[in-house]
């Protein structure tokens, strides 16, 4: 495996202070490496928006990081807490080392700029030093690669359509050429065509500029064949995480069980689904012990009362893989 | 209470017929078209066929942006046509609200895709499904009886047990119940159609199949026609019998759910069964190269001035020079599995065309 680039360690997020607090983000460790996609996915309500927006210090009140660290490593430097980075310090870090495509990314654009006066903005903000000549440069660079052809930079947003205006978007997330790109649900508001053309371009992208993707999402399918770990979050906490490709065959928390079998199959035999029964839980009255037992088939007693530990599970001895539940065998080891 | 429950109903038999339907939209005149005579509209709709029979589901699938949404809406009388015809029992029918509006609607529900907008914050469970119940004349002659209609209501879209539901302000719920909520106050007219535009596009995952399973299930047991408007094709080959699949405002493909997903005739189809996501691909995760063939970079056309011809040409990687010049008719396609028809309008199926 290669080395890592983000290291999410123990963090938690709440929305309120104290006991009013409701625990959207619980405990959560996880680690990005240099040139992966990791997936997360998860229901509304899971804390996975929440948790890309705590990491990079964006989350607005009430939302109120209470406890953990997240270790960026730039490359060759030495590792440092984004937590504990001062304000002028997290401006420069922010865009240059970590950058975010948003939910309805579409509507992030300011309406009343041309493209290129919001692109230049980015770069003149982060690199002074460039001539405008050098800048108009980079910025017409970074369109054609996302497929935009450079005389719609004097465009105004609205006179681009909803594909073209992502596609803006994640250029300008990697103008500057950041190691780690946060994508939150970037496709949801396209169609399936789109959808698939700028997921094409994107892995097209990250090998050649090899920067990391976290990317957030609800549609697991699409996970599965884009991503190359996928976590799996459920009520504030991960509850499994493995390669794409072991996670599709042979889940191991009920949970992710659950989901997967909530896509109907476009190929293949028709089969009859479930769904998962039961609602997500609400954030604000959390079951106790692991928080899907009302709703799990497997449950039995320890389930409602003990919070399950991720872990490598006893069944599996692969250390890429980690799941939070009692049932036996999937116990974390020791 | 309705006179088909007087007579048998078999699965099969038609209640709701579209032909030739069409619905443009005018755009509104600027200064500089004021001396010109040519008035612009959205073409949203156009020439749609569609059979709607008890105890059947059709699913109409396509993008954002191909009238899906405006064909629900004709049907359901919420807007006018601008031609073709709206057929139920076989008569023609045109309402304009009042106690016509009322009648039809007894008999031709819709269930709105948002259930976060569709149910009024300021009123609990108990008062949107008692006025379906009164409006349509079903609420009893006393409130125990209401009281009884109520719980039925409930019972039928597995709100267990219903009075925990009853008092309920839409806020208290969850998605999904406030999707069966929009269900059951639809039931509360006891419809013989149903007209679900994307009724699970807002759910959690989850739950999704929950909901879907239910329609199936009342499907069944009340015979109800049902369209589903979807831009998931995988969820219509999951819960439809039929499927027809829009582009542009027109219909380019449509036959059994099984044969139209797996043996996809209109390039349009094609392209978008190659689209969808689906983890059994895995070995060919994000290549580049397999990215589905499309001319114009996923664009749909602008529908103010659709392309001549088909109107997918323009992305179309099998275009002839026919196809900018002529309209393509329905062709029918033998029949690879299961029953009924399949057709594409598209000239790649004309008799005797090289394929």
């Amino acid at each position: 495996m290669k080395a890592p680039v983000l290291e999410i360690k123990n963090f938690n997020v709440d929305y309120g202070l104290g006991d009013q607090a409701v625990q959207a983000v619980r405990d959560v460790t996880l680690t990005l490496h240099r040139g992966e996609v990791l997936g997360l996915a998860g229901e509304s309500g899971s804390g996975k928006s929440t948790l890309a927006y705590g990491v990079t210090r964006l989350l607005p009140p009430p939302g109120v990081i209470s406890g953990g660290s997240v270790i960026y490593h730039p490359p060759g430097g030495d590792p440092y807490d984004v937590m504990a980075l001062s304000n002028s310090e997290l401006r420069a870090f922010r865009w240059a080392e970590t950058s975010i495509v948003f939910q309805g990314a579409m509507n992030s654009l300011n309406p009343v700029h041309k493209v290129s006066t919001q692109m230049l903005d980015v770069i003149r903000a982060h690199e002074p030093q460039l001539s405008s000549e050098a800048r108009v440069a980079r910025a017409k660079e970074m369109l054609k690669l996302v497929g935009i052809s450079a005389d719609r930079m004097d465009a105004y947003p609205h006179q681009l359509s909803g594909g073209m205006r992502q596609r803006v978007m994640i250029g300008m997330a990697l103008v500057l050429e950041p190691q780690v790109v946060i994508m939150d649900e970037p496709t949801t508001a396209l169609d399936v065509v789109m959808q698939r053309q700028i997921l094409a371009q994107l892995v097209e992208l990250r090998e050649r500029l090899d920067f990391s993707v976290l990317f957030i999402t609800h549609d697991l399918s699409l996970l599965v064949e884009f991503s190359d770990r996928i976590a799996i979050m459920y009520g504030g906490r991960i509850v499994e995480q493995a390669k794409s490709a072991d996670l599709y065959k042979d889940s191991l928390h009920p949970y992710s069980e659950g989901l997967l079998k909530s896509f109907p199959a476009l190929r293949g035999p028709r089969r009859e689904l479930a769904g998962i029964p039961g609602s997500p839980p609400d954030l604000r009255g959390m079951p106790t012990g692991c928080a899907f037992h009302p709703r799990c088939p497997h449950a039995f007693d320890r389930c409602s009362t003990e919070i399950p530990v991720l872990g490598v599970p006893e069944a599996r001895n692969d250390p890429n893989r980690e799941v939070a539940c009692w049932l036996p065998g999937r116990v974390p080891v020791g | 209470m309705t006179a088909t429950e007087t007579e048998p109903v078999t699965t099969g038999d038609v209640v709701l017929e579209a032909d030739g339907l069409t619905k443009h939209f005018p755009v509104r005149r600027g200064l500089r078209d004021l001396f010109s005579k040519e008035r612009k509209a959205v073409h949203a709709v156009d020439d749609i066929q569609l059979t709607l029979r008890r105890g059947r589901v059709t699913a109409l699938v396509g993008e954002s942006g191909s009238g899906k949404s405006t064909v629900a809406r004709l049907l359901a009388q919420l807007y006018s046509r601008t031609d073709g015809d709206i057929r139920l029992h076989g008569k023609s029918i045109t309402v304009h609200g009042g106690r016509k509006f009322r009648a039809y609607c007894r008999q031709v529900q819709m269930i709105f895709q948002d259930p976060f907008a569709s149910l009024n914050p300021v009123h609990t469970v108990r008062y949107h499904l008692t006025r379906a119940l009164k409006i349509h004349g079903r609420a009893g002659k006393n409130s125990a009886e209401l009281e009884q209609n109520l719980n039925a209501l409930l019972l039928r879209v597995q709100l267990t047990p219903p009075e925990r539901y009853l008092d309920k302000f839409p806020h208290e719920l969850s998605g999904g119940q406030r999707q069966r909520v929009s269900i059951a106050r639809a039931l509360g007219a006891d419809p013989e159609a149903l007209l679900a535009d994307e009724p699970v596009s807002m759910l959690d995952v989850s739950i999704r199949l929950g909901v879907l399973n239910l329609l199936r299930d009342l499907k069944e047991r009340l015979n109800l026609a049902i369209l589903y408007i979807t831009h998931d094709i995988a969820s219509a080959r999951y819960f439809a019998d039929e499927t027809l699949v829009m582009y542009a405002g027109r219909m380019v493909e449509g036959g059994d759910s099984e044969t139209v997903t797996q043996h996809p005739a209109h390039p349009y189809t094609r392209l978008l069964i190659e689209s969808a996501p689906d983890p059994d691909r895995l070995d060919r995760v994000g290549d580049a190269k397999d990215a589905p063939e499309d001319q114009a970079g996923g664009e749909p056309p602008s529908l103010i001035a659709p392309p001549t011809g088909c109107r997918f040409h323009p992305r179309c990687i099998h275009a002839m020079p026919k196809c900018s010049t002529e309209l393509p008719p329905r062709f029918e396609l033998p029949v690879i599995s299961g029953e009924g028809e399949h057709w594409a309008a598209c000239w790649l199926y004309e008799e005797g065309a090289a394929k």
